[in-house]
């Protein structure tokens, strides 16, 4: 239910006279329509989380590489410790 | 990067994996509280992964699932007797209301309809002036603001054959009742990171302070799982109880505040009925007095009966963790997603529904 998908925004338009910013947002190979209402700040090519029609966040790239890292970061902090440690 | 196909490379899972297996020491239960946390793990295989001290333990986080059977009566009851054109979120069609589901009203001649955005609801309603059109917006924090927006859309178009019956609900409140029942046997939590995404993390500070429990706000695809999982694990191992944020991608400390506002212009926090957990104090959303016109609660009387749930179902344990869905008696046997006896066994975040297709659990009660 709370199922929220990454996509990329292809284009944006406003409807309601600039009231409502919708955008055509690509999921693979699927592009369908989502409000822009909750994320001001989304621009063409951005990445967004949608839910139900609505995108509620942008993904923000720098922070989605911390997961590939942490791993190695762990590593780094334990050797430090032991380091300090001897 | 595309932001899905990396976070389920199946070489970064195994490493996280055997993380896992090197730092925990002693036997841990772990709850993810979301249901599509639960259909992840229970999907990608990631339960039968991790080793058997570390358990998984499925939370209440399926709105379809704790929808109080008396709100689908009266979504059953809008659709054949008020003539209203009934939309809802596909998986709140099957739910068994006390005499039949949405689906079963719309086979026998209803006029319910599965929509994908609310906002689609509001379109209906512009194109059926003649018709009452009437949005079932159940969710969590993650769903409230699209469903608020879609009274905002109907306000703002002069749209007045439109409305909600809300059933929605909270996290933190439940995640509180799971941890005070004297049965609860949790550790640590993994949190809803979409409910984050709205919400911000602040209001999980005080359950991590008041509960002495690690909570890892976490996301959904198997390499966000088992990251998640290794957090808590690590927290658990060194005896410390913070709140940290996997899934900082998507969620900000502060959540989304255009989503928060709108949340809060249409809404009030008020008391909810859980399906299988009973009443909890100030756990839902309910419209704002001023948003009565769209409120269907208020725009139909609705008086039908309250009818109690069936014994032979499980469900309250089940979403408390207390209980694993292959434990209760009826699993695969009496209670099957064809013919469910409880919600968990329709939506397939229910925990039941999410064990019937894909686990292990259910060779084993055939075997």
């Amino acid at each position: 239910m709370c199922l929220a998908i990454p996509g990329k925004i292809r284009s944006i338009e406003s409807r309601y006279d600039g009231l409502v910013r919708m955008a055509k947002v690509q999921f693979g190979g699927i592009v369908k329509e989502a409000s822009l209402e909750m994320v001001p700040a989304a621009r063409e090519g951005d990445y967004v989380l949608v839910h139900v029609g609505v995108a509620i966040s942008i993904v923000d790239e720098e922070e989605a590489q911390k997961t590939f890292e942490y791993l190695e970061q762990i590593g780094e902090i334990d050797d430090l410790i032991e380091h300090t440690q001897i | 990067m595309k932001f899905i196909s990396e976070y389920r490379d199946a070489d970064v899972v195994a490493r996280y994996m055997d993380e896992i297996r090197r730092t925990a020491t002693r036997p841990w239960t772990i709850m993810e509280v979301c249901g599509g946390q639960t259909h992840s793990l229970v999907k990608n295989g990631l339960l039968q992964l991790l080793p058997d001290n570390v358990r998984m333990v499925h939370g209440p986080g399926c709105p379809v699932c704790v929808t109080p059977l008396h709100q689908i009566d009266k979504a059953v009851y809008l659709a054949e007797e008020k003539g209203v054109i009934l939309c809802s979120y596909g998986d709140m069609l099957r739910v068994p209301g006390s005499k039949r589901s949405l689906l079963e009203a719309k086979a026998a001649g209803a006029d319910v309809r599965i929509l994908y955005s609310p906002l689609e609801a509001v379109k209906i309603a512009r194109e059926n002036p003649g018709r009452e059109v009437v949005f079932f917006a159940v969710g969590f924090e993650t769903t409230a603001p699209a469903n608020a927006l879609s009274v905002i859309h109907a306000v703002r178009a002069g749209v007045s054959n439109y409305s909600i019956l809300t059933s929605h609900v909270l996290v933190p409140p439940a995640m509180e009742a799971v941890m005070n029942d004297e049965e609860s046997s949790i550790d640590g939590f993994l949190a809803a990171g979409h409910v984050c995404t709205i919400m911000g993390i602040d209001e999980y500070y005080p359950l991590a302070e008041r509960y002495q429990i690690p909570l890892v706000v976490t996301g959904f695809e198997p390499v966000d799982l088992v990251q998640g999982i290794l957090m808590v694990v690590r927290q658990l191992e060194k005896g410390t109880c913070h709140l940290e944020n996997q899934y900082s991608r998507v969620v900000r400390p502060e959540g989304n505040p255009e989503a928060r506002k709108m949340i809060g212009q249409v809404f009030e926090i008020a008391d909810r009925e859980w399906r299988g957990i009973g009443n909890i104090p100030m756990s839902g959303y309910e419209l704002r007095p001023e948003f009565s016109a769209y409120d269907a609660n208020k725009k139909f009387a609705v008086n039908i009966e309250k009818v109690p749930e069936s014994a032979e179902c499980i469900a309250g344990l089940v979403l408390k963790g207390i209980k694993k869905p292959h434990e209760c008696p009826q699993f695969g046997k009496k209670c099957k997603p064809q013919s469910p006896l409880g919600a968990p066994m329709v939506s397939s975040e229910g925990a039941c529904a999410a064990y019937y297709h894909f686990s292990q659990a259910m060779e084993e009660v055939v075997s």
